[in-house]
C-alpha cells in the first residue's frame, strides 16, 4: 500500500538515482553499468505498467511532492494520457538500452544519458506545474544534446550545433510565455490556470493569449512543426541509432504539451485553425521531404515530421473521437519510428562501399565497419531475410497500411473526422493529406528497399542477436497492438474523453474544502 | 523605473536576436547569453518593479495585501539562471568541438562560397 501511494514519483526518482550511481562508477566497468541500467529500466517498466493500471480510473491520481498540496506545492498528475506516454517512453528506453549493449556501450556514457533522458521525459509527462514542465524540458534536452553527440564525428557535431541553438532559443521563448501567463494569472499550477484563464478580464486576455501563443511556439519547435522544424531531419539522421530511436518520442513531447495545455486552458477554442493549418503544412513538408530523401535516416526523420503534423492537425479538431485516434496513432507511429531508426543502422552495414550517399555513417562517425575483437553474443542466421521482413513491417507502419496498428489508428482518426457534422472543407483536405502522406511513405521506403534488398551487390552484414531482439520486440509490440486493438482503443478513447472534459482533472488537483 | 527596465530588456533581447542571426558560433553564443539576460529580467519584473516592500507579511499588524513583493518570480529566475548557465556551458563545449573538427567557426561548419 505504501509503495502504491508512492508510485507516481518512481518514474522520476528511479532513473535519477540510477543515472547518479552510473556516473560515479568507473567508466571502464561497462558490464556492471549495463546490468544496473537494465535492472533499473526493467523496474521502470513494471512501474509504468502499474501507472497505466492506476490511471485507468474516473479521476486522475495526484501526487503532492513533499506533501505540499496544490496550488502551493508542486504536483504530479497521473491520468491515462500521462501513463500511456510514460509507458511508451520506458518501452523505447528498454529497446534502446538493449540495442546499445552491442556497440554503443564503449566508454559507458550511453546508459547514463539514457537514464537522465528518461527522467526528463517521464517528469515532463507527469508534472502538473507549468514551470516544472520547463525544468523537465531542459533536463531532457540536456540529456538529448549529449545523446545527439554520441559517437562524435563532423556530421553529428555540425547537426547538434544547430539542434542546440534552436532548442536553447525555444527554451527562452518558453520562459517568456510562462512568465507572461504567471504575470496575468498569478499561478503556475496547470489546474488552477485552467480555472482562472477563462475568468480573466477582457483587458488582460490579449496578454494571456500572447503568452500562450509564445509558449505554443516553444512546443511547436520541439515538435518540429513547419516552419519551425528544419533542424529535425539533419539532427535525427545524423544521430546514432539508439539515440535516434529515443528521439522518436522527443518530438512527441511538444505535441503532448500542446494537447494537454490547449485543452486545459482554452478548452480547444482559441487558435484551432492555426494548429490545423500548421499541421497540414507540416504534413506536406514531411511528405515532400520523404520523397526527396536519398538516405534511410532522412526518410525516418521525415516520417517523424509527418507524424507530428498529422497529430497536430488531428488534435486541432478538438473532438474526442479524433483525439482518441490521434493518441493511438501516436503510440503506434512512435514504436514504428523507433524500430525503423534501430533497423537503419543494421541495414546500412549491408550497403556496398560505393553507396556512400546512403551510408554516410560508419567511418565518418568513428565506428569501424570492422567487427570488434570480442563481439558480445552470436550473430543471427538468415540475416537478409530477417532484415527484409523487419524493413517491410516498418514501411507498412510508416505508410499506415494493414495489418499493423498505424492503419487502425489512421482509420479511427478519419472516421472521427467524418463523424463531425457538418463535414467541413478542411476535414476533407486533412483526410486527403493523411492518405497522400501514407502513399509518400510507401513510395519512399519501397524505392529504397528495392535497391537494398533486391538489386543485389550488397554484402550480408553481421547482425547480432542483441541488436535484432529490440527491433523485433518493438515490431511484435506493434502487431500486438493490432490484435489487442479493442482494449487499447477503449483506453485511448477514455483518455481522450477525460482530456476533453478537464473538470475532473482540475477537481482532482485542487481539493475543495 | 518601469520604462528603464523595459528598455533594458528590449535592448538586451534585440541585440541578442541580432547576434543569434550572425554566422559565427561565438556571436551566436553571446547572443544566447544576452537573450537569456533579457528573459531573466523579464521574469523578474513579472513580480512588478517595486522597491522597499516586504515579501513576508506579518499577520498581526493588519497587512496590506495589495503591497507585497512576490517571491515566486525570484525563485523562478534563479532556476532559469542556473539552467541557462548550464546549457550555455554545454553549448560552449560543442562550439569548441565543432571548431576543432571543421576548422572553421562558421555555424554551418563550412565557409560560404562567394
Amino acid at each position: 500500500m505504501m509503495m502504491d501511494s508512492q508510485l507516481p514519483i518512481l518514474p522520476v526518482v528511479l532513473p535519477l538515482a540510477t543515472g547518479a550511481v552510473l556516473l560515479l562508477l568507473d567508466v571502464r566497468r561497462t558490464t556492471l553499468k549495463a546490468v544496473i541500467g537494465f535492472a533499473s529500466i526493467a523496474a521502470q517498466l513494471v512501474v509504468a505498467l502499474g501507472l497505466t493500471q492506476l490511471a485507468d480510473a474516473a479521476t486522475p491520481t495526484v501526487y503532492a511532492l513533499g506533501n505540499w498540496h496544490a496550488p502551493f506545492g508542486i504536483v504530479l498528475v497521473v491520468d491515462r494520457l500521462a501513463a500511456v506516454m510514460v509507458l511508451l517512453t520506458t518501452l523505447l528506453g528498454t529497446a534502446a538500452h538493449c540495442y546499445s549493449l552491442a556497440r554503443w556501450h564503449g566508454p559507458g556514457r550511453f546508459p547514463v544519458l539514457l537514464q537522465f533522458l528518461l527522467m526528463g521525459l517521464n517528469g515532463a509527462f507527469l508534472t502538473g506545474d507549468l514551470f516544472n514542465l520547463f525544468v523537465f524540458f531542459e533536463l531532457l534536452l540536456a540529456a538529448s544534446y549529449g545523446l545527439a553527440l554520441l559517437g562524435s564525428g563532423i556530421a553529428r557535431v555540425r547537426a547538434s550545433l544547430h539542434y542546440i541553438v534552436v532548442n536553447l532559443a525555444a527554451s527562452l521563448l518558453f520562459l517568456i510565455g510562462v512568465s507572461l501567463i504567471y504575470g496575468v494569472a498569478g499561478t503556475l499550477n496547470m489546474a488552477q490556470l485552467a480555472e482562472r484563464i477563462p475568468a480573466i478580464a477582457a483587458a488582460d486576455r490579449a496578454l494571456v493569449e500572447s503568452g500562450a501563443a509564445i509558449l505554443a511556439i516553444a512546443f511547436l519547435v520541439k515538435a518540429a512543426v513547419w516552419p519551425l522544424g528544419f533542424w529535425l531531419p539533419s539532427t535525427y539522421a545524423a544521430a546514432s541509432a539508439p539515440a535516434a530511436a529515443l528521439f522518436a518520442i522527443l518530438s512527441k513531447v511538444g505535441i503532448y504539451a500542446v494537447l494537454r495545455l490547449w485543452l486545459l486552458f482554452f478548452d480547444g477554442q482559441a487558435g484551432g485553425e492555426f494548429l490545423l493549418y500548421t499541421g497540414m503544412a507540416t504534413m506536406m513538408f514531411g511528405a515532400a521531404g520523404m520523397l526527396a530523401a536519398q538516405r534511410l535516416g532522412t526518410i525516418a526523420a521525415y516520417s517523424l515530421v509527418i507524424s507530428s503534423g498529422t497529430l497536430l492537425a488531428a488534435i486541432s479538431r478538438a473532438d474526442a473521437g479524433v483525439t482518441a485516434g490521434a493518441l493511438f496513432y501516436l503510440v503506434s507511429s512512435t514504436l514504428g519510428a523507433a524500430a525503423f531508426f534501430l533497423l537503419i543502422e543494421l541495414i546500412q552495414r549491408a550497403r556496398p562501399l560505393g553507396a556512400e550517399v546512403l551510408a554516410v555513417t560508419a567511418e565518418q562517425f568513428g565506428i569501424d565497419d570492422e567487427e570488434p575483437e570480442e563481439s558480445p553474443g552470436p550473430a543471427i542466421p538468415a540475416t537478409m531475410a530477417i532484415l527484409g521482413l523487419a524493413f517491410a513491417a516498418c514501411s507498412l507502419l510508416l505508410a499506415a497500411l494493414p495489418p499493423l496498428p498505424a492503419f487502425l489508428a489512421k482509420m479511427s482518426m478519419i472516421s472521427g473526422l467524418l463523424s463531425i457534422r457538418p463535414i467541413e472543407g478542411e476535414a476533407w483536405v486533412l483526410l486527403g493529406l493523411m492518405l497522400v502522406c501514407g502513399l509518400a511513405a510507401l513510395v519512399a521506403t519501397a524505392r529504397i528497399g528495392v535497391s537494398i534488398f533486391w538489386a543485389g551487390g550488397t554484402s550480408v552484414p553481421r547482425v547480432l542477436f542483441l541488436e535484432m531482439v529490440p527491433v523485433a520486440t518493438l515490431l511484435i509490440l506493434c502487431a500486438a497492438l493490432t490484435i489487442g486493438a479493442g482494449p487499447v482503443t477503449r483506453y485511448v478513447q477514455d483518455a481522450a474523453n477525460s482530456l476533453h472534459t478537464p473538470r475532473a482533472y482540475v477537481n482532482a488537483v485542487l481539493p475543495r474544502q | 523605473m518601469e520604462l528603464i527596465v523595459a528598455l533594458l530588456i528590449g535592448v538586451l533581447t534585440g541585440s541578442g536576436v541580432w547576434l543569434i542571426l550572425r554566422p559565427r558560433t561565438y556571436q551566436v553564443i553571446l547572443g544566447l547569453a544576452l537573450i537569456s539576460y533579457g528573459v531573466n529580467l523579464f521574469i523578474f519584473v513579472m513580480g512588478w518593479v517595486r522597491g522597499g516592500i516586504p515579501a513576508i507579511l506579518d499577520a498581526a499588524s493588519k497587512p496590506d495585501f495589495s503591497r507585497f513583493a512576490d517571491p515566486l518570480p525570484q525563485a523562478l529566475v534563479l532556476t532559469a539562471i542556473v539552467i541557462s548557465f548550464a546549457t550555455t556551458a554545454l553549448f560552449l563545449v560543442v562550439l569548441l568541438a565543432a571548431r576543432g573538427l571543421t576548422g572553421t567557426d562558421h555555424v554551418d561548419g563550412e565557409e560560404r562560397e562567394e
